[in-house]
This record gives C-alpha cells, structure tokens and sequence, in this order.
C-alpha cells in the first residue's frame, strides 16, 4: 500500500521526512524574515526531543532558536512581549500535554490581544504542538487535545498530514498575522515522501480542505494522524463494493465546510474520524454542521469514528483505543441505512 | 528533626566526596534590607530635587483626584467596576515617571492610575472599567500594555517584549506591575525566572498592599517579606515604603537604570495599602479592623509628602492650591467624557477576532446584521 506522504509525493523531489519537512519550514522561514525566532525547551544544542528544530541554533544562533527555561505558561507568555514588540516567534510545546500549563497564556492573551486591542495588537505566534498517539508513548505524552483549541475563537487550528503540507501549512502559519496552534502528528515525523519545498503559494494555505481520495460511495471526513488510516480503510473498502471519497481538512480552525459539504452532498454518506474523545470532541462539531447543511442528500446519519471518551491509555494498550482500519469499515458498513 | 539529627548525618559513609559545588550567585547583595527603604521624613531627604518632587506632587494630587473621580462615576453606574488606588498613589505614579518615552509599562488591572500618569487619556483608560471595549487605546502608540486581569500573566509579556527590544539593539525597560496576590501565582515565578536567565531588562514592581481581595499577606506567603524572593531567581529585591514617592522613584529610577545598562531585572516591593475596598462589589469590613485603616491614614501619601516639601519651603500654599486646581480641571474633563455615551457598532463584534474573517463568522455577522435591521424596521 503506498503511504498518503507517497501519493503527494513530487517526481522531481528527493525522499523527505514530514520532520525534515517542518525543519525546513522554519529554516527558509527565519532565512527569509529576521523577525521569526524559534523558541522552546531543548529546541537548541539538541534540536527539540524530536529534532525538529535540528540545526537552526547553529545557522542562526541562539538569539533566534533559543532554549527557553522548561516553563510553557512562561514560553508562551515571553512569545506574547515578543510578539508585541514585531517579532514572530515560533513556540514548540514538546508534548500534547506539556502545553496545559500555557493554556491560561494561550485562552487569555494569546487569542484575544487582537480582539481586546481592536486590532491594534495582533500575534502573530505560531504554538507548535506535537500531538496524538501511536508511538508508545507514556501517559501525558499522546493527547489529541484539539478540541481545547477548537473552542477557543482567536486561534487558527492546522494539523498536516503529508509531507508536502507539513512544510506549506507551517510556512503558512508562520506568515500568518494571527496565533495558529500547529499540531504535529508525531507518528506521522518520521513518514516519507518524494519531496522538494515549493513556494509557500504553491500549497493551499489555512482554511482550505482536500479531497485525498476521490470515490463515490461515502465521504471520510479526517485529518492529521488519522488521513493515512482512512486512506488504508478506504482501499481495503475496494473489496467490500465501495468508493470512499477522504477528505482532509487539514485546518480545523478555519473549517473549509464547503469542501466538506461538497463532498457528503455528492456521496450522501459521510463517517467522521478522529483520534481524540468524540464526546465533545470536533467530530461533533463536523457532523452537526454537516447535518445542517446536507439534511436533503444524506442517505444515513453521519457517524463518527473517535477514540474513546477515556484519558489516554497506556501503550500497550493505545491499540485497541485509536481509530484503525477495522473500525472505520464497520461503521461504513452501518450507512447502508435500511429504516 | 533538624538536618543534624537525621539518621546518618555527620557520619563519614561517603566513600568519595561530592563532586565541587558552588553556588552560582552570592546571595548577600541580592537580599533586600530588614526595612522599608525611606527618605521623606529622613536625613536622604535632604537631597530632593525641588522641580522633581513639585512635579510628584503636582501628580499625587491629581492622582488622589482620579481615584475620587472614577469612584463617584461608579456610583452613578458610568463604571462597571473600579478598583481604587487610593493610599497606592505614590507608586503608580512614580512607576509612570521613571520611564522614558520609549519604555514600556505592564499594568494590572488595578494600574489605571499609572497608565493616566505615563499619559494615557483618562477616558481611554478607563473603557474596559466601563465596558464598552477591552483595551480603549493602542498599547503601542503608548506604549502601555493592555491592562490584565488575570494576575501576573502580563509579566512574561514585560519580560518577553523587553528581550525582544534588547535583540534589536533598542534601548527600552519594561516596568511590570503586579500585587501582593498576585505573587503566588506561576506566571510571577515563570516571568522572573526568565528575566534572570535572560538578563532582560525588566523591572517587576510588586505593590504589597496588604491584601488579595480579603486575603491577607500572612496567608498569601511565608516569605520573609516578597522582595526576598528575588534572591532565588538571582536578581536584586529591594524593600521601600510605598507611599513615600521620593522613595519610590528613588528605588525605581537605579532599578530601571541597571535594566538599561544591561544589569538585568530587578524586583521591588512596595510596602503601601489600599485605604479602599478591592472594588465597589467588596466590603473591606468582613477582612479588617478601622484601628488599621486608621494607621495607615497616618502615613498618607500625599500629606506625606505635602508635610516634608512645605517644612522646606520647596511647596507653600499657592503651589498646593495650583495643584487642587489643576486636578479638578482634569476631574471635570473626565467626568465630561465619561458622560457622553460611548457610540457602540454591535458589528465590532466580528471585526477584530481573525485579520481575515472566517466563514463561521461571517454568517454569524451576518445573522447579526439581520437582527439589527429588523430592529431598526420594527
């Protein structure tokens, strides 16, 4: 089966890893812009945990990548004075988790300074956060905490799930005058793909979502972590009779609804697929917006896929918790809405 | 049980000594004197500048005014809310006139005062107190932060913005404000760690005014006194009576020069009290006695300082009378803005959340037109 980085791979790249990809970003971003600083705890000598910022302390010193003191609230909340002196700082939060301690930065200030100052004051603060499972991480160490982001208005929420968007969707994020959370699928670092950086342009930006997979049968609608497990489930469906179109939304924050609505009003069916918990989670959010507006051409009501509305098991046992492939077919098999 | 009397203490079962440790920073320099740093009423006072502390003088009046001012203006419901600074006013005030024009000042919600005295329009200060926006000036055209309401999360903004500025090689101290309550939470201890690391050019003014809302200082720490604190993030903590502004401006001024010169942050505690209730909302005497509040009404600030400057000639009765005047000019002009009814747009709403709109809120903008239209028709 060849992997979702494969299928957006370009003939003339050179194999690239979704983590290569996002160094890149920030390297090409700080080459170009003297003001995007990077910042967090061990993004210098050592080039984050997941050496993501590998090599930038070294091209550009470490007054523009520096290590921080191991203090998110305090990351964070020195990104915001840097922020409104002009510079763009670029926040690595390490873990999912790692991030709660910022929140209060991030609810209070970070989304509403724009607002509170009638746009006097934008941030432009790009919070980098490496999120979800299936890596076997230890507790705290695999939220998908999205939909804290989600509720908060002031914040764009982007998530890539190719190699190629890994690079675009950070430039873009960068470039953006406004706070973006940038969520990092971290079991997707290390996918490959046949890849050289395009202009930033050349990718679309926050806000758009893409159609993966073109079928006919059902919509998955997805993102980040779980695109490549619906476009496995969306071949293995091949053999059950069906087409399954996969969208990925790739920004949450702004959700591209007509994409979406596009999509579900042409298929009829439409199965929602996440890692976080479903019970508040942004699949209820999609499938109520999604019902909303493709009431008249839906054949069955939309379903979701999610993790469990439980705290983040342990590794040996995330298997039985995170979306896989078997899930997914099942519930595409309870759209065949009889009565 | 002391160190000493732990089970194995003193005894000689290390088979090799600890590797060499040395503390990174003398401590001594660091702590701040057993007393409030003085100078009103001390022998220091005879070296007060005469124009400066007329002009101290001239902005206490205008200051203890202000105060007067916006607490009538809450009762007559122009404010929502407003918390006084009445006894505080030598610290806001000498917080505002240590800063050169290109500094930075990040207030507390309490900081109005200081906010007026750097400049700011009275009326524009006190927008959010009335509601009708957040933050009713351009924090960069001021050069005055937002002023926060969550407590202390402004100061690793002061610290991240005064980093910043000494990056680009600009000569700019950031003077964050915070209180006593304030202290105890993380952002206090997370924003002086980082200023200490990074050297920046920070100077954290903690105005210790005896209580958080109704909780006092001895349930809020068990410091010594909060200025000690500094000694652990390895910066300077000086101690100085709050309501002596020769004192206070004395202590900011070497603070905020050290910051310029690259001497890294300092912390302050201003040992004041606040003679009013935490806001209107509060009543101040569930929490504390009169025999209290009437000490401290002893040891005004304003009189204060009327007392040493008149003994010496440097104010007389005319110079008093000229300050009276000048802050009721400045009470009517604010109780005149403050009457005028603020000119709202409900579509504001939407106009400052994204740089672009999103679609979501277009609709709602949207939905909103719809209503206000129908309105006007009905």
């Amino acid at each position: 089966m060849t992997t979702v980085a494969e299928k957006s791979a370009r003939a003339a790249g050179k194999p690239a890893t979704m983590a290569q990809a996002l160094t890149r970003a920030m390297r090409d971003a700080m080459a170009e812009d003297p003001t995007v600083h990077v910042m967090g705890e061990d993004v210098g000598a050592l080039g984050g945990v997941f050496r993501i910022t590998d090599g930038l302390a070294k091209e550009f010193g470490e007054d523009r990548c520096t290590d921080t003191p191991l203090a998110e609230a305090g990351i964070l909340g020195a990104a915001v004075g840097m922020a409104m002196y002009g510079l763009r700082p670029v926040v690595e939060m390490q873990f999912d988790a790692f991030a709660y301690p910022a929140f209060e930065q991030l609810i209070s200030h970070v989304a509403k300074m724009r607002n509170r100052t009638r746009g006097a004051m934008p941030l432009p603060i790009t919070i980098r956060v490496p999120y979800g499972g299936g890596i076997g991480g230890v507790e705290h160490h695999c939220d998908s905490s999205e939909a804290y982001y989600l509720a908060t208005p002031g914040l764009h929420v982007v998530t890539p799930a190719t190699v190629e968007d890994a690079y675009g969707l950070l430039r873009a994020s960068i470039a953006s005058d406004d706070p973006v959370v940038f969520l990092e699928p971290k079991r997707l670092y290390w996918s490959k793909a046949d890849w050289s950086p395009q202009a930033p342009a050349a990718v679309p930006g926050i806000g758009k979502a893409l159609v993966r997979r073109a079928g006919t049968s059902a919509t998955l609608i997805t993102y980040g972590p779980s695109l490549p497990v619906c476009l496995e489930a969306a071949e293995a469906a091949r053999e059950e009779g069906w087409d399954l179109e996969v969208v990925d939304l790739r920004s949450l924050v702004p959700f591209d609804e007509d994409t979406v609505v596009e999509s579900v009003r042409r298929t009829g069916r439409a199965v929602v697929v996440h890692e976080a918990a479903g019970f508040g989670g942004p699949g209820a959010e999609i499938a109520a917006r999604v019902t909303e507006r493709c009431f008249h051409h839906l054949e069955a009501p939309v379903l979701r896929v999610t993790g469990f509305d439980i705290p983040y098991p342990p590794p040996m046992l995330e298997k039985y918790h995170l979306p896989g492939v078997d899930r997914i077919l099942d519930t595409v098999a309870r759209l065949q809405w009889e009565n | 049980m002391t160190v000493q009397e732990l089970p194995g203490a003193g005894a000689s079962h290390r088979p090799t000594p600890p590797p060499a440790w040395r503390p990174r920073t003398d401590a001594a320099p660091l702590l701040p004197d057993a007393e409030p740093y003085r100078v009103l009423g001390t022998p220091a006072a005879d070296r007060l500048d005469p124009a400066l502390m007329r002009r101290c003088y001239a902005e206490l009046v205008r200051g203890r005014r202000y105060n007067a001012q916006a607490t009538a203006l809450t009762k007559q419901g122009r404010l929502a809310v407003y918390p006084s600074t009445v006894g505080q006013e030598a610290c806001e005030i000498a917080a505002a006139l240590v800063l050169e024009e290109q500094d930075w000042l990040f207030p507390s919600y309490r900081d109005t005062l200081a906010a007026v005295a750097r400049g700011l329009d009275p009326v524009q200060a006190l927008t959010l107190l009335r509601g009708d926006w957040h933050t009713g000036y351009d924090p960069r055209e001021h050069r005055i932060a937002p002023l926060s309401t969550p407590l202390a999360t402004q100061l690793p903004h002061a610290v991240g913005l005064a980093h910043a500025a000494r990056l680009r090689g600009d000569d700019v101290v950031a003077l964050a404000m915070v209180g006593d309550g304030g202290t105890s939470e993380g952002d206090f201890h997370e924003a002086l760690n980082f200023a200490a690391v990074w050297q920046a050019p920070v100077v954290f003014l903690v105005q210790n005014n005896g209580f958080a809302i109704s909780v006092p200082l001895a349930k809020q720490t068990a410091a010594p006194t909060l200025a000690h604190k500094a000694v652990g993030y390895g910066m300077p903590g000086r101690l100085v009576d709050g309501n002596d502004i020769a004192a206070m401006h004395e202590v900011l001024t070497e603070a905020v020069r050290r910051a310029r010169a690259g001497g890294g942050p300092t912390l302050i505690e201003a040992v004041t009290y606040r003679m009013e209730a935490h806001t209107n909302a509060d009543d101040a005497t569930r929490y504390r006695g009169d025999a209290e509040v009437e000490a401290w009404k002893a040891h005004d600030p304003v009189e204060l300082l009327e007392r040493e400057l008149t003994a010496r000639g440097i104010l007389d009765e005319a110079g008093i009378q000229e300050a009276r005047d000048e802050a009721e000019t400045m009470a009517a002009s604010l109780r005149e803005g403050m009457n005028a009814d603020p000119v709202l747009d409900p579509m504001d709403l939407f106009a400052h959340v994204y740089a672009e709109q999103t679609g979501r809120l277009r609709e709602q903008a949207a939905l909103l037109r719809a209503e206000l239209d129908a309105e006007g028709d009905a």
